[in-house]
């Protein structure tokens, strides 16, 4: 297990490398745009990540409150069950679903909220879940940033301004700032009851994500339409690209949640421990 | 063109940054660990 982190390590770096080349060289150059619309292929594989780890900081945040109560365990669990089968049903019988929705996008969506929920459920407990919930809010932020940094970048020449206060922008930023806030709660609140608002703030703070993403079909805004899952359409090369980078983007935010949620593990049992020294202290000292 | 590269640089800039300051907490917290392991002995 020791050595599969860095052979993940280097498959990482390579799969990058090759990100970037196809991104940058192979991907064919759009018509309109010319070469700056290349950012596409950092700017949206940073968003899908951000929403994926905010998602899963959401999950665990719902875990760690709810199994302090195991009533409210069990009914979370039939809840995430009957989500999922509840999607599927969807999936099938409504028609025409709204818009920004595909059939198999509901059904995975749900069964994929399912499936995380159960599998967090199985492979952390009620203090790793929220040890999961902040660094994946941590990496979350930093994906996020991404976003809110190459966005501007990509408006400038094609939009001719930095930044436009439409619906798809501004909530961007407001999630960004709910999870900052987020972090800032966890670094500076000293009080025991700190995981439990911080869980509560993320449930919160993941209702802003269903926003952005559906607010370019709910709302009229500067941001441009979606290219997948939204009836619009994309040269299946830049397909491609756009999805080998989001599979590097997704095994570089694993492994650095994986470096992140080990050193917030060590840093737990530091402070267990030097707890523990300071109430044997003052009995030794008698 | 400058601001694709602007863009690329700027997202691997965050990225190490972000890199670099977990680079430092784990320095932080094996000399935590150390003194703590000195302390005791």
């Amino acid at each position: 297990m020791k050595r599969a982190f860095p052979i993940f390590a280097v498959l990482t770096a390579v799969l990058l490398s090759y990100a970037l080349y196809e991104a940058l060289v192979a991907a064919p150059t759009e018509q309109t745009m010319g070469n700056v619309q290349r950012i596409f292929y950092y700017h949206v594989p940073s968003a899908w990540t951000a929403f994926l780890l905010f998602f899963i900081n959401f999950v665990c945040s719902i875990q760690y409150l709810v199994r302090r109560d195991k009533v409210a365990d069990t009914i979370a669990n039939w809840v995430a069950i009957v989500l999922g089968i509840a999607a599927c049903v969807a999936a099938i019988v409504i028609r025409p679903l709204p818009s920004g929705m595909e059939p198999s996008s509901v059904a995975t969506t749900g069964l994929a909220i399912t499936g995380l929920y159960f599998l967090i459920k199985r492979y952390f407990s009620g203090t790793g879940a929220d040890a999961l919930a902040v660094v994946t809010a941590e990496v979350g932020v930093v994906f996020c940033t991404v976003v809110l940094v190459t966005g501007p970048l990509w408006a400038r020449p094609v939009w001719g301004i930095w930044w436009t206060w439409d619906v798809r922008l501004t909530s961007t930023l407001v999630l960004w700032l709910i999870y900052v806030s987020y972090l800032m709660l966890r670094r500076f609140s000293t009080s025991g009851q700190t995981p439990v608002l911080a869980a509560a703030l993320a449930i919160f703070g993941a209702l802003d994500v269903p926003l952005v993403y559906f607010s370019i079909w709910i709302f009229r805004t500067q941001h441009p339409q979606p290219v997948i899952g939204g009836g619009g359409s994309i040269d299946p090369r830049m397909l491609h690209v756009l999805l080998i980078n989001w599979l590097a983007f997704l095994c570089f935010a694993a492994l650095i949640c994986r470096s992140r949620y080990r050193l917030e593990i060590l840093q737990r049992e530091l402070e267990e421990v030097q707890v523990l020294e300071a109430l044997q202290e003052p009995r030794s000292s008698r | 063109m400058n601001f694709l590269y602007i863009a690329y640089a700027a997202t691997w800039l965050i990225h190490i940054t972000y890199l670099g300051v977990l680079v430092r907490r784990y320095q932080h917290l094996r000399h935590e660990i150390e003194e703590l392991k000195r302390s005791k002995s």
